[in-house]
């Protein structure tokens, strides 16, 4: 909008009113002599004004020095920039008569996306030349004058041409002292109204849902002697706010415009518009447009409408501000998204962004444009609150939200109330019209924005994590998980979560063992961990169960049918025998029932962390060709070589060592052999299988793995006690709760390890009962985390992972470092938050694979595979 | 780790010269230091009549991992099993006869290995009636061990036969059992590991280098790097009996192996092995996705279709006509259709070890192939078979190999003339294949998309292959005609392509051809028909 201000010529010098934009670029244009700077003193502070000459004196120690001129406006325009990013109003006081010189400021104001105003001092030659002699340090020539005044004269007309958004012409000394600056805000300023509001999302010409809708939020219509609604108010003095397309395509698009027309003229209402409206508003005011998308049913339905009503929309659409600043600056609402740089400016691009969003130059395969996600680089402080792109169901992205639920194309109409930050939904009535490009295609991820994109995890990358700041991953491990992920790993919409690593206790140093609880509960004492949780370590595998109420359910969330699915460490389905995955999953749906977990997480659907047994299950090939065989070998030549001692001795050759050591071998041998066995059984179907949940991740909306463990296993029992008695597939996880500062409380701790490793028991997890615990905060800075478990593993467990006879060999097994391994556990603990953080915040699916990628790369890194 | 040596004798010929031609004392225990542990010769009975030297060698778990550490950061798989460096600690080595027992029996017995007794002169040239016997032989099938899934000694030449068809031919009465894995589980089978008494009146010296040969050669590992003077050390040993053995070919190949689990200390893929430590796998069930073959550059068939055709050459050819490999056929109509479209920058999506890319920089119209695999191994042989690194600058800048997942979108892939799809969609697992649908068709959106894919109907004509098989142990599923056409037609009007369908090999009336393609092209709506071409099948029907 431009607006040229000029005295009539005939009046007096009365008071004149100059408006000028509170962010914006003030270019003040007149003769030397004509007044500028006392203008510039008089009107604004000395810090919003750039002086041309105060930078000649910067750059040359000589404000008059005119063949310092280039480098003058080199630091003025370097100024201007810096105070224009930063969203400052900045006064150019500089002649600037010559086009040249005003091109390149407006070209820097649109850089900075605000807008230039111009004020000139059109002052007689006469007085300059008279104000010049005055000045004892300025000596130009006469000439000068009046060739400024020629250039002047001629710029006059041309200056909304060359791009000022307000001229303001100043006739005479008198005008120039009679003058009055008058900061205005910016029109999409509305930072002083705080709400609270009902956001609305792309309404497209559904009267009925909007009303639906409306009422549902609590506002009361108000409707005319037709019985159409004018007008919809709050009793709480909500407001309204609607981010555009309002119209085309629907049913009703003269119905919804009426009603969103009165609410606006009654201040119920905020509206921005969307590119409909701009496309319509240019069709009404005669221009060359294409009719598409929907526009024909707008254009019929208004030739139903009254010529009156018709100018009154008219009239609305031009007035539409593209975008707005609201609560103080902490939501902006527009109808395509805006980046931060762009809150508040003006400009063409940036009503051009808010109107039709960043697209990338390309189309996709329904010949639309391809639209650059620029929420996904989103770190602005304000939440945005957006349209435009249809989406399945709105969510949170980076303090950005989209509110376009597809309610033309049969979706829902959408709105969010600020600040309850609560969505608030009405379905469509019926597909009014038919979408384009569908809804949603079948591509992972498809639904809740966009499919996973090979950028989202490949190569170095760093994740930002809420626990743990920024973890990296390196490109080798990147395409090691990606191998993985991709060949093997189930459909990444169900795999929210992979569990962390865990690192062992401190090596023990007492006699005969590598790992005992002491070294456990001396580190959480250290780290400031009163209370502590032991529990029984299951010797299994790992498994990672989501379980969903019924199919819908499980669609309905992760958009996968079926009962929910079990998977490993790395991400593969744990039985390749989905028959029997379904049997497992049934007996824990049944269970989570009968316990009322569902109803208490209010959630269709659970996450749970769980110990698959038996061991001899998953690993069968593993334990044949490696542990069994290392037994068989050893059963078969261990016999023969004590023989063959024993029957050289007879001889009375001098074995005694040789043969004592052979002994030892064979017994080790033995209890190795004796080990592994504890955890090999045969199973059939369902018979035999043993699952020990140790807690419930995550439902609906919640991360509950930041919960105390005493809740978790309080949970889990009830889970497990709610298995069908005459078959039991769900167990029970022993634990003991320790106080680490109590020596009394530590030994039975200790002894109850004992017990359980006496009796084949792999051995115990210490944890903080807290769960999430950080090292006590040092210098106003929060600690670092505190391991979230350490493994303590029995002594005759370990002869699987450390050999036979590694009792023998202690002293440089003891040697092992055990740092890289505890990072890794915290880096992957971190991540395993993050996305069960992002689960519950319904982020899209790249955000939740994304760390879930990154724990499985981590477990790619080189570490002592033994830990 | 251990090995007796028993002799029988008389009084004229004593049993206890066994002392003398192996030069160990009978009366004496001897302690040899070796790299893995000390070795110790004593001698259970030395009589007249009977004498017998056991070989002891007491390996010290513990130093073998430290060996094994120096040779890569994950330290080196030297178990059989091949398991990682878990495998490093749990280990059979010190208990079954390796070829760490091997190489102790030439260090401590290495005159007597060569047949020299200067203080019996002509005795070692005496064949001696002998017993040797070994508690526990890791033999392992002949196949191999990756990818075979179950106990070993299941392939007939694993196991005890194995044993037998390496030890008879040279004289030797064999015994051998093969040792159950656990008593207490049966149903887990046999170990790789069989009992041996081997009995025969023969030189001493032979037996040794037989032994010495032999042993790593059952167990199809050995621990430490095959250099190339390991030529030189078997024809060494094997001098005077391994040319006329009848599974010399067997012999060298396995001697000489190497074996894939060692081929993987060179840094090459230690990532995936640590992830499918981490999930109780062995490496190779991960990390398969290039063929393991011991020649190299040797092409091999996927699964049955190599089964089918055995490398061997002539020996196939009964009919006398000339024989196309199905890959070179497969590889031949890709281009064709590709010709068709007038393709000049292709996308090869599952390139593989580059065998599709190499034909595409051989037709000049192409100026731009862009291989994607998942598999960095498959990249990184397919840049080592095409040669890219000694390519002319204008040649290899026409091709760049990339990794990439197609179950992901990636920018990389947009604007292409075509890409191809061969043999890779049945890699996926089903609940997957839209992803890569997506990825492919509407986020890539190449001109044209050329698919190829197995035709399950087709596979009862592979005679190796077991009914309801799939032809390649990776294969997720395997369609009929019906169901890729089906599918061909969903994606094509999902995403706004048209499509022709052909097949390609030897055309069966009954089951159709082996492999079916696919021909998708965007945007050209008239010939929506999915009309099943039928190209020219004059090279015959399908060999029996």
């Amino acid at each position: 909008m431009t607006a040229t201000t000029a005295a009539p010529a005939t009046t007096g010098a009365h008071s004149r009113r100059l408006p000028v934009t509170d962010v914006s670029m003030v270019v003040l244009v007149g003769t030397t002599g004509s007044g500028k700077s006392s203008f510039a003193r008089k009107h604004f502070r000395p810090t919003q004004v750039v002086s041309s000459d105060f930078c000649r004196g910067l750059v040359a120690d000589d404000e008059n020095d005119q063949s310092a001129s280039g480098d003058a406006f080199d630091v003025l325009n370097y100024i201007l920039g810096k105070r224009l990013a930063a969203g400052r109003l900045t006064v150019v006081d500089a002649t600037n008569v010559q086009p040249g010189s005003r091109r390149r400021l407006v070209q820097i104001a649109r850089e900075h996306d605000v807008l230039p105003i111009a004020i000139v001092l059109d002052v007689p030659p006469g007085v300059c030349a008279e104000r010049n002699s005055s000045r004892p340090d300025r000596r130009l020539p006469a000439h000068v004058i009046t060739r400024q005044q020629r250039e002047l004269r001629r710029s006059l007309k041309g200056l909304e041409r060359e791009g000022f958004r307000k001229v303001h012409i100043l006739r005479g000394e008198a005008e120039v002292d009679a003058a009055e600056i008058v900061i205005e805000k910016r029109y999409n300023d509305l930072r002083h109204l705080t709400g609270p509001f009902d956001i609305i999302g792309d309404i497209h010409g559904c009267r009925s849902e909007l009303e639906t809708l409306l009422v549902r939020l609590g506002y009361t219509l108000d409707r005319d002697e037709q019985g159409r609604s004018v007008d919809a108010v709050h009793p709480e003095g909500r407001t309204a706010v609607f981010v555009g397309d309002l119209v085309d395509r629907g049913p009703d698009t003269p119905g919804v415009l009426r009603l969103v027309m009165g609410m606006v003229a009654a201040g119920h209402a905020i509206c921005v518009p969307g590119n409909h409206e701009n496309k319509l508003g240019r069709w009404m005011d005669g221009r060359k447009v294409t009719v598409s998308h929907g526009l024909q049913e707008s254009l019929d339905q208004l030739a139903g409408e009254s010529e009156e009503f018709r100018t009154r929309v008219r009239a609305f659409m031009r007035g539409l501000v593209s975008h707005y600043l609201l609560d103080g600056g902490n939501l902006v609402v527009c109808h395509a998204g805006l980046p931060e740089k762009y809150h508040g400016r003006n400009s063409g691009r940036v009503r051009s962004h808010a109107l039709y969003g960043d697209t990338t130059g390309e189309t996709d395969e329904y010949g639309l444009p391809v639209r650059y996600p620029w929420a996904e680089e989103y770190r602005g402080r304000a939440l945005v609150v957006y349209g435009h792109t249809p989406v399945p169901s709105a969510g949170f992205l980076n303090n950005t939200i989209c509110l376009d639920t597809g309610c033309v194309f049969g979706g829902s109409l959408t709105a969010l109330r600020y600040p309850e930050r609560e969505l608030v939904g009405v379905p469509a009535e019926q597909q009014w019209y038919a979408p384009v490009r569908p809804m949603h295609s079948d591509a992972p991820g498809a639904r809740e924005g966009r499919p996973l994109d090979l950028a989202d995890v490949a190569g170095r990358r760093a994740v930002e994590t809420a626990h743990h700041g920024r973890v990296a991953v390196r490109e080798e491990n990147a395409a090691a998980a990606l191998e993985v992920m991709s060949r093997f790993a189930l459909d990444p919409r169900l795999l929210a979560y992979l569990p962390p690593t865990m690192a062992p206790s401190s090596t023990s140093r007492r006699e005969g063992y590598l790992e005992h609880p002491e070294e456990a509960f001396f580190a959480y004492r250290h780290d400031g961990v009163q209370q502590v949780i032991c529990e029984e370590k299951h010797m299994g595998s790992r498994a990672v169960v989501l379980v969903a109420r019924d199919g819908a359910a499980l669609e309905k969330r992760f958009g996968v049918e079926g009962p929910g699915a079990i998977w490993t460490r790395t991400g593969r389905a744990f039985l390749s025998d989905e028959e029997l995955t379904g049997a497992v999953l049934d007996r824990v749906r049944a269970a989570a029932e009968r316990a009322g977990l569902f109803e208490e997480l209010a959630s269709d659907w659970l996450l749970l962390d769980a110990e698959l047994m038996p061991w001899s299950l998953k690993a069968a090939e593993l334990l044949r060709r490696q542990y069994a065989a290392v037994g068989a070998a050893a059963g078969a030549t261990l016999p023969k070589v004590l023989a063959a001692l024993e029957q050289a001795s007879g001889r009375g050759l001098e074995l005694g060592e040789l043969t004592d050591r052979q002994r030892q071998r064979a017994v080790d041998a033995e209890a190795f052999t004796a080990a592994y066995r504890r955890y090999c059984w045969p199973t059939d179907g369902l018979a035999g299988i043993r699952l020990a949940p140790f807690q419930v991740l995550a439902a609906e909306g919640a991360n509950l793995a930041v919960r105390p463990h005493d809740e978790h296993l309080a949970r889990i029992d009830r889970l497990v006690a709610a298995d069908d008695p005459k078959a039991p597939i769900l167990q029970r996880t022993g634990r003991l709760v320790v106080d680490t500062s109590d020596e009394a409380s530590t030994a039975a701790g200790i002894a109850w390890w004992e017990e359980l490793t006496a009796a084949g028991g792999e051995g115990m997890v210490v944890k903080p009962l807290a769960s999430l615990v950080r090292r006590g905060a040092g210098e106003g800075r929060p600690g670092g985390l505190v391991q979230p478990g350490v493994k303590v593993r029995g002594r005759e467990y370990l002869r699987i992972i450390y050999g036979p006879d590694y009792t023998q060999h202690l002293d440089q097994l003891r040697q092992r470092s055990l740092g890289h391994k505890r990072s890794l556990a915290l880096r992957e603990y971190a991540l395993g938050l993050e996305a069960l953080d992002r689960l519950a915040a319904g982020e899209p699916l790249w955000r939740v694979h994304e760390p879930v990628f990154a724990v499985l790369a981590l477990e790619s890194e080189p570490v002592d595979p033994r830990l | 780790m251990f090995i007796s040596i028993s002799t029988t004798g008389t009084a004229e010929r004593p049993a206890s010269d066994l002392g003398f031609l192996l030069h160990k004392h009978p009366d004496k225990v001897q302690r040899f230091s070796t790299s893995h542990g000390e070795a110790h010769v004593f001698y259970p009975e030395a009589t007249e009549e009977a004498c017998t030297a056991v070989l002891l060698l007491d390996v010290d778990p513990i130093a073998l991992v430290r060996k094994g550490r120096g040779k890569g950061r994950g330290g080196s798989p030297t178990a059989a099993s091949g398991a990682g460096a878990l495998a490093q600690y749990v280990n059979d080595r010190p208990y079954a006869a390796s070829s760490l027992l091997a190489v102790a029996l030439r260090t401590v017995f290495r005159t007597a290995m060569k047949g020299v007794c200067e203080t019996r002169p002509g005795l070692a040239d005496q064949p001696l009636p002998l017993r040797i016997s070994l508690p526990a032989v890791p033999a392992v099938p002949a196949s191999g061990a990756r990818g075979a899934a179950g106990a070993a000694g299941a392939g007939e030449t694993g196991g005890a036969a194995l044993v037998g068809r390496l030890f008879e031919p040279l004289g030797w009465q064999v015994e051998a059992e093969a040792i159950p894995l656990d008593e207490t589980f049966p149903e887990w089978g046999e170990s790789r590991y069989v009992r041996v008494e081997l009995t025969a009146t023969v030189r001493l010296a032979d037996a040794l280098q037989q032994l010495y040969v032999l042993l790593p050669v059952l167990d199809g590992s050995k621990h430490y790097w095959v250099a190339p003077d390991e030529v030189d050390k078997l024809l060494d040993a094997g001098e005077g009996w391994l040319a006329e053995h009848p599974e010399l070919n067997l012999i060298i190949r396995r001697y000489l192996a190497r074996r894939w689990s060692l081929a993987r200390t060179a840094l090459e893929r230690l990532e995936l092995a640590r992830l499918a430590e981490a999930d109780d796998r062995e490496a190779e069930e991960l990390d398969n996705a290039v063929e393991d073959s011991t020649e190299e550059g040797a092409e091999t068939e996927e699964g049955a279709e190599s089964g089918k055709r055995p490398i061997s050459e002539g020996a196939a050819d009964e009919e006398g006509e000339k024989h196309v490999p199905l890959a070179v056929r497969r590889r031949a109509a890709i281009l064709a259709a590709l010709g068709e479209t007038g393709a000049a920058r292709v996308l090869d999506l599952g390139c593989g070890q580059g065998e599709l890319v190499g034909e595409l920089l051989k037709d000049t119209r192409v100026t731009e192939v862009l291989g994607v695999d998942v598999s960095s191994r498959a990249l990184s042989a397919a840049a080592r078979k095409l040669r890219i690194e000694r390519m002319p600058e204008r040649q290899s800048s026409r091709v760049r190999l990339v990794q990439g997942a197609l179950t992901y979108t990636d920018a990389r892939l947009k604007g292409y003339d075509a890409a191809v799809l061969s043999e890779v969609v049945e890699h996926l697992d089903l609940p997957r294949l839209p992803a890569l649908e997506y990825a492919v068709f509407g986020a890539a959106r190449p001109g044209a998309v050329v698919v190829t894919t197995p035709n399950a109907e087709y596979n009862v004509r592979w005679e190796t292959l077991p009914a309801g098989h799939v032809r390649h142990a990776d294969h997720r599923f395997e369609w009929d005609r019906a169901q890729f056409l089906a599918w061909v037609e969903r994606v094509a009007r999902t995403y706004g392509y048209s499509v022709t369908v052909r097949p390609v090999g030897p055309y069966d009336e009954e089951v159709g051809a082996p492999t079916q393609l696919a021909l998708f092209r965007l945007g050209v709506s008239e010939s929506r028909s999915l009309e099943t071409e039928r190209v020219a099948t004059t090279e015959g029907s399908v060999t029996r």
